[in-house]
């Protein structure tokens, strides 16, 4: 492969990603990671299921005291919003329009740093209620499993700041168009696993 | 052996291994290592036996005896049976497939290093105060409540080398999917390639869940989180189910493979087709998508309630009609053929009625109210290792004498093969078919004594021969493996004479690039389709020679795995609290680890050619060589 | 050339020796003596099992032999290259659809008895019209490494002998105190697990008098690794009919104690009390009251077939035991006699006033 091959939009293959046999490996390969962490993912739920409100006799916080929908739902937006302007960089990525690209991954990132943020805060918040993590089985598994999803959150911001500065000097090629396709769908993924922790931890939460 | 290698010295041919991202270096690396741990596991499984020959006896102590036992158990299925699985699968599926390399040879050496540092954290546990002792299955309960580091050991070593195993699963499965040469259509695989594709994807799912489990321990003990204390709240049943969510398709992620080898098998040395192929590649996927339908058979007794243990008992049964499918598939194969009895062959005549008595035994322990009484008995001590040992050790054995000239070019030793076979194989039935009784008659598992005239004596001294005749069988085959490498009679491409798959078309063993045309696949048995049509090449090409371009070797993958192997000490004694020092060497290992991972990602590297030229003058080199 | 036949006699003779040696174990603890209902029920499956296994065996292995017997090469000749046949879907048919019939004849027995074992409907049910008892319900406590038997009805509590009434069904209910462990009586019915977080029932029946056997007890078992001293974590049970029982439960049930005779007992007595060596603080010598003791309730000790589960009941081992306990059970919560002692051994005279003392504990006449 050559590094210094230089593209053009015309010249840019129509799915960069998997332009070349790195790239197909690549991408097989990721999937297959996204499927072991959904099995991580939905062991960390099903412990989360089982243990929820279970603490100490007598314990007092539950999840319907606990949680507070408002700023969870402005979180969960932030979220929603930085996946589809992954999108946005994507598009440009198969256009091979860079400059778009960063900017777009750029918009991400900064979503994705208010949103880990605001997740900051909140356990901040529950930890000064007095609902630390060794508090009971239920605080264990509640920030086993959302701080699980948040530490994904920090893995996709370094990598994909990473990929910006690394990439910034020398463009798309087939090379490094791979590593960008990657970390677009590993932030859908972490997108997925949290509204999927919206519905079940809190939705359901502060319902019953 | 490439001219090249035999140049170097000694450190450099260290270096070379520790830097090579070659799957056939590496599978030579789980050869070896897993090799040693099955030894230290096989010493573990001796002292076990010595100290239940007699009743009372007073050779370990009782907290000794409990590690022995947990350790035997941890380093025989993790450190042992799936390395040693995983160094035929990255020896020889590659090559069936007609590849020139694993998918990521990157993270194939990675995976390797992982799982040997894992390793041998989790045996240092011997040396710095005390291994684990909750048992393989490491129970909740008393793992929580285990005193001194053992199960933290385990708890961080089994996380390392997890990953490892992980990283080999995704690596094998990309391989297969993507890397197949023209014409090797699926139904075209040779069955130890689909064993090794269906294992893998059991990896991946079955992995996480282990991971999952095992952090929640390393955080009820260590950040004082309370998912296994029952005062407050936590529940030890979720590490049950965990564990075996995890724990059954592992059964499988071992026996698939082995499966696979002995199909092998049973086609070169009956010189015949597999017989049912099509019905043998969907038992196999069957065997692997069941795999996770049955966890909870291993929880009959834990109260889940009737409903759930009729569910998983009929669940449990119905794996037994794919199995069934393939021991009557290999007994057809077999029928009609042309039987040599060579080392690899009578070790898969061998595997029928062992596995067979294994599965049959599996069918009972499925049904629930029977259960009740063989569960955590010896009848299951003897069940499993009738699966494990008759199934999967018998394949590694076989393996090892069937692919060791492929490895490295020479032939081991075929008398001492059968001397190593006869003394294991009886050795073998004598210890584990008497447990089955010893179960029957009220004798629990994991006790380190019993006390005498509950009619158990004599059938536990039998079985402690039974061992020792195990031992006798493993030590003649060290003997055969030193002589054969020292002897070092080079063979050809094909040295069983009956080769039927894409391996024994190339020289053995074979060059670094594997293949310098990529071959054209015409039908299953690919080898043996051009054999019979008399091509002398042994292959049909799909490209003319041309340059090859090939992966750069990489230290990165030692740096990765021992910054993590260091962390874990760091982690392990910051539990003391006593020990200023653990804090910084847990950072400064997770430092090193996620710098040369970053290192890794923002380095380019783009691997180099094989010209044209120099694969033509290898070539010449490899037609001198082999004409002596 | 290995010689196939020389094989299958070695396989015969092996086996023909392992059918010699295979009795059935012992009466008091093998599952093949079924000594209860359960057990027995769970004996039948294992013989439809064994039967329906031994068929599969058998034709796998004729196939297997006439196989090797047939197709070797030195038979056939080193050039014979035998035709290679694809497979056949009637064959794959018929080994699918045969072992399927095989497994229904094993699951409708299955399924209905994982559920009949599973009933316990009839649990608060009286027993007897109109006596205003329900059926017997024994509270099972699992401990580092002894067992607790509480009997709630009658408000009285042992350990270590579990003493039930033959030909009922008698309810258990488990749970740990500590780690897990396993409740497992062989000869009457299959274990079921003692788990912390919560209570297992299930019920047994008791078809024999223990008095019968050689030993005097049934051997019971914990299943589940619990610690160094899992595999001595024994207890015995004595199974009698309803009118001994009944006796038995009253003189458990006696407040006061039968007065202690003898001056080496008498002085056993006292070192066992608050004012001696304390031993009492942890074991209870009265037979009434409920479970939740730091250590086995002693009333019954005299009659107890066992010194700590698994020793011979003499009054030698008694003195070993007391003089260290954790030589006999590694990891037991016992503490050693210097610490009850005032910070010395006990005296082989004090030894054998509480193994005097002890011994004399007795409800049974």
């Amino acid at each position: 492969m050559d590094l210094n091959k230089q593209y053009t939009p015309r010249t840019w293959p129509d799915h960069p990603e998997t332009a070349t046999m790195e790239g197909k490996n690549k991408f097989v390969g990721f999937w297959l990671l996204l499927a072991a962490e959904t099995v991580t993912f939905a062991s960390l739920f099903a412990t989360y299921l089982a243990l929820k409100d279970k603490g100490p006799s007598g314990m007092e916080l539950s999840a319907s005291q606990l949680f507070e929908l408002p700023l969870v739902f402005a979180m969960t937006m932030i979220l929603l919003t930085s996946s589809l302007t992954s999108v946005y960089a994507m598009y440009h990525m198969k256009n091979h329009n860079f400059k778009a690209m960063q900017a777009w991954l750029g918009i991400t990132v900064l979503l994705g740093a208010t949103f880990l943020g605001l997740e900051i805060y909140e356990f901040n918040h529950y930890v000064h209620l007095g609902f630390g993590y060794t508090h009971s089985a239920f605080s264990a598994a509640f920030y086993t499993l959302v701080g699980t999803h948040g530490a994904h959150v920090l893995f996709g911001l370094c990598w994909f700041i990473a990929l910006m500065l690394r990439n910034a000097k020398r463009g798309l090629n087939t090379y490094n168009a791979p590593k960008f396709f990657l970390v677009s769908l590993y932030w859908h993924f972490i997108d997925v696993v949290w509204v999927f922790i919206f519905t079940v931890v809190y939705l359901m939460g502060v319902i019953g | 052996m490439s001219s090249i290698a035999q140049k170097k010295g000694f450190g450099a041919t260290i270096w070379d291994y520790m830097t090579t991202v070659d799957h056939k270096k590496i599978a030579i690396l789980y050869l070896i290592s897993g090799g040693f741990f099955f030894l230290v596991g096989g010493l573990e499984a001796m002292l076990i036996r010595i100290q239940l020959m007699k009743a009372g006896n007073d050779f370990l102590s009782a907290g000794t005896y409990n590690e022995v036992m947990t350790m035997h158990g941890t380093t025989m299925i993790f450190l042992a049976a799936m390395p040693l699985l995983l160094a035929f699968m990255n020896a020889v599926m590659p090559l069936q497939i007609g590849a020139r390399d694993v998918a990521f040879p990157f993270l194939n050496s990675l995976g390797f290093w992982l799982f040997l540092f894992g390793g041998i954290f989790l045996n240092l546990s011997w040396f710095m105060g005390g291994a684990p002792d909750a048992g393989w299955t490491n129970y909740a309960s008393l793992a929580i409540a285990s005193e001194g580091h053992g199960i933290d050991f385990y708890a961080l070593g089994l996380t390392i080398s997890g990953f490892g195993t992980l990283i080999a699963g995704i690596n094998f499965v990309v391989t297969i999917i993507n890397m197949r040469a023209p014409g090797m259509t699926y139904m075209r695989m040779p069955l130890f390639t689909w064993t090794t594709f269906v294992a893998s994807v059991l990896i991946i799912f079955a992995f996480p869940p282990l991971t999952v489990g095992i952090f929640f321990m390393v955080f009820d003990r260590m950040f004082g989180a309370n998912f296994f204390d029952v005062t407050m709240g936590g529940n030890t049943i979720i590490w049950e189910h965990l564990f075996w969510i995890f724990g059954h398709p592992e059964v499988y992620i071992l026996v698939l493979p082995a499966f696979g080898i002995f199909s092998e098998i049973f086609a070169i040395f009956s010189r015949k087709r597999l017989f049912g192929y099509t019905a043998l590649v969907f038992a196999t996927i069957l065997i692997g998508f069941y795999g996770f339908m049955v966890w909870a058979h291993h929880m009959f007794t834990v109260g889940l309630g009737p409903t759930a243990n009729a569910v998983f008992a009929l669940a449990t049964m119905a794996i037994a009609v794919p199995t069934g499918i393939k021991i009557f598939n290999w007994l057809l194969t077999i029928w009609g053929g042309s039987i040599t009895f060579t080392t690899p062959m009578i070790y898969a005549i061998a595997f029928i009625p062992s596995f067979v008595a294994g599965g049959v035994t599996g069918v009972m322990q499925a049904i629930a109210p029977l259960d009740y009484q063989l569960h955590d008995s010896y009848f299951i001590v003897a069940h499993f290792h009738y699966v494990i040992v008759g199934g999967v050790v018998l394949a590694i054995l076989a393996g090892t004498h069937l692919y060791w000239p492929k490895m490295f070019g020479t032939m081991l030793n075929e008398k001492l093969g059968k001397w190593t076979f006869w003394f294991f194989f009886i050795g073998f039935h004598l210890t584990f078919f008497i447990q089955h009784f010893l179960g029957l008659m009220g004798m629990p598992r994991r006790v380190y004594t019993f006390v005498g005239d509950q009619g158990w004596d004599l059938y536990n001294a039998i079985s402690s021969v039974g061992a020792l005749f195990m031992a006798i069988g493993v030590i003649i085959m060290l003997v055969n493996v030193i002589m054969t490498t020292v002897k070092n009679e080079r063979v050809g491409n094909d040295p069983w004479g009956d080769g039927r798959t894409l391996e024994w078309a190339i020289p053995s063993p074979p060059p670094f690039y594997n293949f310098a045309q990529t071959p054209l696949v015409r039908g299953l048995d690919s080898y043996w389709i051009e054999k019979m049509e008399g091509n002398k090449k042994g292959m049909t090409f799909a490209e003319p020679l041309g340059d090859i371009h090939m992966p750069n070797n990489s230290f990165i993958p030692v740096v990765i795995s021992l910054g993590l192997f260091i962390a874990s000490f760091g982690a392990l004694y910051h539990l003391d609290g006593d020990k200023p020092w653990a804090l910084p060497v847990l950072i400064i290992g997770l430092a090193i680890t996620f710098i040369s991972m970053l290192v890794r990602s923002l380095k380019d590297d783009l691997g180099f050619h094989i010209t044209k030229a120099e694969l033509l003058e290898d070539q010449k080199r490899g037609e001198t060589d082999g004409s002596k | 050339m290995v010689n196939g036949l020389k094989k299958w006699r070695l396989f015969a003779l092996l086996s023909a020796l392992l059918v010699f040696l295979a009795g059935c174990g012992q009466k008091e603890i093998s599952t093949l003596i079924p000594a209860g209902e359960v057990a027995a029920d769970q004996f039948n499956l294992l013989i439809l099992s064994s039967a329906v296994m031994l068929f599969v065996i058998v034709v796998v292995v004729i196939i297997y032999v006439l196989a090797l017997v047939k197709f070797r090469r030195s038979k056939l000749g080193d050039e014979l290259i035998p035709e290679q046949v694809e497979g056949s879907s009637r064959l794959e048919f018929i080994w699918t659809a045969v072992p399927i019939v095989l497994l229904l004849i094993l699951a409708v027995p299955t399924v209905y008895s994982t559920f009949d074992l599973a009933d316990i409907s009839t649990m608060d049910v009286e027993a007897e019209e109109g006596d205003g008892m329900t059926n017997l319900t024994v509270n099972v406590t699992g401990k580092l490494y002894w067992w607790e038997f509480e009997y709630p009805e009658y408000g009285i509590v042992t350990a270590q002998e579990l003493v039930v009434p033959t030909d009922e069904r008698v309810y258990f209910n488990l749970i740990a105190a500590d780690v897990k462990h396993s409740f497992w009586i062989p000869s009457i019915g299959g274990k079921l697990d003692v788990n912390p977080e919560n209570v297992n029932t299930f019920y047994l029946t008791f078809d024999q008098e223990s008095s019968e056997l050689d030993d005097g007890v049934f051997y019971g078992k914990c299943a589940e690794l619990c610690g160094p001293s899992h595999a001595l974590m024994d207890f015995k049970v004595k199974t009698m009919n309803a009118e001994d029982f009944d006796q038995w439960v009253a003189a458990m049930q006696e407040e006061e104690p039968a007065p202690v005779e003898g001056d080496l007992a008498q002085q056993g007595e006292e070192l066992f009390g608050a004012d001696g060596a304390g031993c009492i603080a942890c074991h209870a010598t009265s037979g009434t009251g409920t479970s939740g003791a730091v250590g086995p309730n002693l009333a019954t000790f005299g009659d107890r077939n066992r010194v700590a589960g698994y020793l011979e009941h003499d009054e030698e081992n008694l003195k070993n035991w007391i003089s260290d306990p954790q030589e006999y059970k590694p990891g037991n919560l016992m503490p050693d006699d210097e610490t009850l002692n005032g910070g010395e051994p006990f005296s082989d005279q004090e030894l054998d006033a509480l193994a005097a003392y002890l011994m004399g504990l007795t409800v049974e006449e």
